[in-house]
């Protein structure tokens, strides 16, 4: 594997993150760092291990389908940073929307 | 015992069941401590005085009338990632700064069941992300041992509280050695449940298939007597089985190392170990061999990859969990959000610290379009290596025996390199991998700088029955 050279604006702006300039010049060389130290595992023989994807495996951890009472109105939006009558407060989403 | 804030779990139950004092008076000793030493501390972030009383009262009450829940009185500080009604619950972070709490996870469900009062909330790295408490946003907690050092973290306000005596016990987490290594820099016992073992439901999601809550306390007693509350099948987190809960009390009842074999994974025992954590190691080593138990060595031959495996998967979980604070539906909003691309973005640049923002990054670049097979992938293969060394080692030893940390508790500022901070977890990754269950207990303190620093035993997954016997065995091994 060759060392990537992890494009931090470009993940940032994956991750929904504004990044200054400062933070990305800080980030850029400290997450080189990491990623070239996690490459360690690219010498690992792992053909044919399987994943482990949780502490522990378990399978159809069903409960009864039926309703249950939810949390109450107020409570949900009690700490919104913006609400609207009985909604979430947002700004305007769909193009050419009237708002 | 000259002060109440002074006693454990076990001591408070026992003081209040004789009825030598009671809930209200053991309470108001822990708050006047509180006023006493937070200041310096630091431990705790916010304290519901007027709650813990009410609670404290209604224990008494309780009690008079014939109540006996296992935990009835006794105040326990509370992570402040864990959801209690009507309290704030920040995760040290800016961004959830005035966040109230909506509901009660499900350990504290369990714990109020049990009788306990929880009003203390206990400082943390931000969401957990850190080994020295320094990324909390919200305030700087010093060890008790020593004010110029780091309690260790993430769990450092819950190490700092048990261990200056500001709490009788208190929850923390622990994804990667978040309880074990403050718990081993703050001289308390930290223990890691199996993976499943406790629910997670209302505690604010790290990396999902690593966390989980456990007791900090100040014996192996008293951890039991936590981890019997805490422990069991919740419906509300898939990842908890049905699996019966040993009586765990009865697991530490007369616990002697006769019989047992304890592993050495040579792999633990590298050069870069501080010369005083060895020589603890060492002698704990030498007291359980005094106490009967049979030492053997072992080898996990994947540790060497495990950080690496740890540093890909824990970012990746965190980065997808993380999505949720977007400054829609709780925490902070920027003012400067005319779009919803903005709103997020901005929302999240000014709400979150730098190791989370560093983290995020991480995680969303291993999980990115033509990387994921090579790093989460591939991590998650390697992880089932290292759990099969484990596997193997449990078909020939009852528990394996390990320093906690390479170090003591250092300096606050000292360590400023992001990678050198992860080193800090060497030990502790691999077994919270593998979702086994395991603990630091105290094992003494270094020569001059009078550190406490503890050993880690890990037995194997839903064992927390032997590892707390192994744990006790060794509590009173040295006391001897």
């Amino acid at each position: 594997m060759d060392t990537p050279k992890i494009d931090v604006a470009y993940v940032a702006e994956l991750a929904r993150l504004e990044l200054t300039p400062e933070e990305r010049a800080v980030f850029q060389p400290q997450l080189e760092n990491i990623v070239k130290y996690v490459e360690k595992i690219s010498s690992v023989d792992v053909s044919d291990v399987p994943p482990t994807l949780n502490g522990r495996e378990i399978v159809n951890a069903f409960r009864e389908d039926v309703v249950r009472p939810s949390m109450d109105r107020e409570e949900a939006l009690a700490n919104a940073p913006a609400r609207t009558g009985d909604e979430f407060m947002l700004p305007k989403i769909v193009e050419g929307a009237e708002s | 015992m000259s002060e109440l804030f002074e006693l454990g779990v076990k001591g408070a139950v026992d003081g209040m069941s004789r009825g030598d004092f009671s809930s209200v008076e053991l309470v108001d000793s822990v708050i006047a401590r509180y006023h006493a030493k937070n200041g310096e501390i630091g431990a705790y972030l916010t304290f519901d005085e007027e709650g813990a009383r009410a609670a404290a009262k209604a224990a008494d009450a309780a009690r008079a009338s014939g109540g006996s829940a296992p935990l009835l009185g006794v105040p326990i500080a509370i992570k402040d990632l864990i959801n209690v009604k009507g309290q704030p619950c920040t995760c040290a972070s800016k961004i959830l700064e005035g966040y109230v709490s909506p509901y009660d996870a499900t350990v504290i469900k369990n714990l109020k069941a049990a009788g306990a009062v929880c009003a203390g909330r206990v400082n943390m790295d931000e969401f957990a992300m850190g080994s020295s408490t320094e990324n909390s946003a919200l305030g700087v907690t010093r060890n008790p041992y020593d004010l110029s050092r780091v309690p260790g973290g993430s769990s450092g306000g819950s190490a700092a509280a048990v261990g200056g005596n500001l709490c009788i016990a208190a929850l923390g987490t622990d994804t990667g050695g978040s309880i074990r290594q403050p718990a081993s820099f703050c001289n308390c016992v930290g223990l890691k449940p199996s993976y499943g073992r406790v629910s997670r439901f209302g505690v604010t999601a790290f990396a999902s298939s690593l966390d989980q809550v456990g007791p900090m306390t100040k014996s192996v007693e008293d951890a039991a007597m936590i981890l019997q509350a805490l422990a069991g099948h919740d419906e509300m987190d898939g990842t908890t089985p049905r699996e019966p809960v040993p009586d765990y009390s009865a697991a530490v009842k007369d616990a002697s190392f006769k019989g047992m074999k304890i592993g050495l994974p040579r792999e633990y025992f590298i050069d870069g170990l501080d010369s005083e954590v060895k020589r603890l190691t060492d002698e704990a080593i030498a007291a359980c061999t005094a106490a009967g138990a049979e030492i053997v060595e072992v080898s996990l031959p994947h540790t060497e990859y495990a950080m690496a495996v740890y540093y890909i998967v824990a970012p990746a979980e965190a980065s997808a969990n993380l999505a949720r604070f977007d400054g829609v539906r709780y925490g902070h909003r920027s003012g400067r959000s005319d779009d919803v691309f903005n709103l997020y973005a901005r929302s999240r640049a000014e709400g979150f610290g730098s190791e989370v923002k560093r983290r995020i990054i991480m995680g969303t670049y291993v999980l990115s379009s033509g990387y994921y097979d090579a790093y989460y992938g591939r991590a998650s293969r390697v992880r089932t290596l290292v759990r099969r060394d484990f596997e193997d080692a449990f078909k020939k030893v009852d528990v394996l025996l390990t320093p906690v940390a390479p170090t003591p508790a250092f300096k606050l500022g000292e360590v400023q390199d992001p990678l050198t901070m992860y080193l800090n977890d060497l030990f502790t990754i691999p077994s919270a991998l593998a979702g086994n269950c395991s603990m630091s207990v105290p094992a003494g303190f270094t020569q001059g700088t009078n550190l406490p620093v503890g050993v880690q035993f890990i037995a194997d997954a839903y064992r927390e029955d032997m590892l707390l016997k192994a744990g006790r065995a060794f509590e009173l091994s040295r006391r001897v």
